[in-house]
């Protein structure tokens, strides 16, 4: 089956500063994609490229099949890209903006599609506001209906929860959900890690113009080194010659691999003459893998 | 062409929404200029043709109206658009550089023909025999001019930055050749060398043309001026279109 984005070789400069170096990525169609990094890491300049925004120095790419690269547009039909960057055109109100883009891509009546969508983003009672009177949270929504106005089978979204509320924040994401579940690809970047690890099945993180690592959410997870944590509080003893551990404010933090290994553990502390007084275990999670990862790249 | 309706419409209601300050404001002050300098120089300008000097003043007036308001639209929507971000809006589907040139000039010469429409209106109500004699010239004129102060508005939205530099090519540059193209003055009335150096301003033969669809005479003959405004309309044209399709300043 073709894939719903294909990314081969590409580089981009601006002068001396590189920003993508040599990226290759491959996203299935119909998943759930995370695009993690932090900023200056390129998630915005690739997207850019997969737009028709920002020109690539070398490599291909591809939405569907379709060359995103060259003078052909068809690409465009097939995706529809939410610009990190709250932009609006304050001439208009909420319905003419998604009219316009519809008749953007040649389609005359769009109605039914454009009532769905103001429904969905709960909108409808700003058909008539000028979108520049318009919250920021608004403007985003906007921002989301506007890509989605011709229908895209692959849709990317750059940072679509940044600086919003809760409340809409729940919104876009049982949204996105829904999207995916009707079969569209969906490309999510984000900086709430929890966001990627609540939404995405599957992952890339960059950084520094760089894919670091792609896969599954769950297995990144579970290949972190240090998968368990167990946050001890000790009274006394001596336990510097206890491996994988560091000293947080008043506690001391272990890490082990399964949690069949915290007997074991507990049973050298207190060999070593310490007294417990508290305990607290957490796994690890996708934050602890992007500083690991970020920390090694 | 993939897009061109709606972003025709989108301009149209762009600059139909601020009509006022698109339509009317440039229509009053054309209006303006007619009224202190037929009033100021009727009687003391000696023009071609019999013609007193309102007749002779108010195609010339038509046209320049036309020509700033058509570079107007399209070099302020676009900076607009760049400096607001929304440009963006623009890129992202499938609008062929074609597509996008044809609706951004044909948005600006309908906006240089409304506003032309009604200074020549007003202009014949005022001096009734002001009438075009060949209005297919005028037409002809009109819509050439149009697209190639709409192209080149086009060209100098897509290069400015911010809109002090739009203010700059517009006064400096835009401005001053209207106004010595012959539209307050006939260029046989010049002294040879201004005559010579105002034969290199390309508004001089828009204006003459258009005021021979008046009154079937200029100071150039009008196949000259058929000529050079169609060169110069399909060089200014290319160069707009070619800047849309590599992204000039649009795509990084």
């Amino acid at each position: 089956m073709t894939e719903a984005i294909t990314v081969s070789g590409i580089s981009k400069s601006y002068g001396d500063l590189s920003v993508l170096d040599n990226i290759s990525l491959s996203v299935p169609q119909g998943a759930l994609f995370g695009l993690l990094g932090p900023n200056g890491a390129g998630k915005t300049t690739l997207i850019g490229i997969l737009g028709g925004l920002v020109r690539a120095d070398s490599g291909e790419a591809s939405i569907l099949g379709h060359d995103a690269l060259g003078d052909n547009m068809e690409f465009k039909r097939h995706v529809g890209i939410v610009p990190q960057e709250l932009v609006y055109d304050p001439f208009f109100n909420v319905r003419e903006a998604l009219n316009f883009q519809s008749r953007y891509f040649g389609l005359g009546k769009n109605n039914e599609w454009i009532d769905y969508l103001l429904q969905k983003l709960q909108l409808v009672d700003k058909a008539k506001t000028n979108t520049r009177s318009l919250s920021g949270g608004m403007k985003r929504r906007l921002m989301i209906a506007q890509a989605l106005v011709h229908r895209p089978p692959v849709i990317v979204l750059d940072e679509p929860t940044a600086g919003v509320d809760i409340n809409l924040r729940l919104i876009l994401w049982d949204f996105v959900r829904e999207l995916n579940a009707e079969g569209r690809t969906i490309i999510l970047t984000t900086h709430y890690l929890e966001e990627a690890e609540e939404l995405c099945e599957e992952i890339a993180l960059m950084n520094k113009g760089r894919i670091i690592t792609q896969g599954k959410t769950a297995d990144l997870i579970a290949a972190c080194h240090n998968l368990i944590q167990v946050r001890l509080r000790l009274q006394g003893g001596d336990i510097a010659h206890l491996p994988s551990h560091k000293q947080q404010d008043d506690s001391f933090v272990f890490s082990v691999q399964n949690y069949s290994d915290i007997p074991q553990l507990l049973a050298a502390v207190v060999a070593a003459g310490c007294v417990l007084s508290d305990i607290e275990v957490s796994r690890a999670d996708l934050e602890d893998v992007f500083v690991s990862m970020i920390k090694d790249s | 062409m993939g897009g061109f309706y709606g972003l025709l419409q989108k301009e149209v209601l762009r600059f139909w929404r601020v009509v006022y300050q698109t339509i009317g404001a440039p229509v009053l002050a054309t209006l303006l200029w007619m009224l202190v300098f037929s009033h100021v120089l009727g009687e003391r300008v000696q023009v071609w043709g019999g013609l007193s000097y309102t007749e002779f003043l108010i195609p010339g007036l038509v046209m320049m109206a036309v020509l700033q308001n058509a570079f107007s639209n399209s070099s302020s929507s676009l900076i607009q658009s760049k400096i607001a971000g929304n440009i963006i809006l623009m890129i992202l589907p499938p609008i062929t550089p074609l597509a996008f040139f044809a609706a951004y000039t044909s948005a600006c010469v309908l906006r240089g023909l409304l506003v032309g429409a009604g200074v020549m209106a007003a202009g014949i109500w005022f001096e009734p025999s002001a009438l075009p004699q060949s209005p297919h010239i005028v037409i002809l004129f009109a819509l050439l001019g149009g697209t190639m102060a709409g192209a080149l508005g086009l060209v100098v939205g897509l290069w400015a930055e911010k809109f002090d530099q739009i203010g700059l090519f517009t006064n400096f540059i835009i401005m001053p050749l209207t106004f010595l193209s012959g539209v307050f003055y006939s260029i046989s009335t010049l002294p040879p060398f201004w005559r010579t150096i105002s034969q290199f301003n390309p508004f001089l033969y828009m204006i003459d043309g258009f005021r021979w669809g008046f009154y079937n005479q200029g100071d150039i003959p009008l196949l000259y001026s058929i000529i050079a405004t169609t060169v110069m309309t399909a060089a200014v044209s290319w160069l707009a279109w070619y800047l849309v399709k590599i992204g000039y300043k649009m795509k990084t």
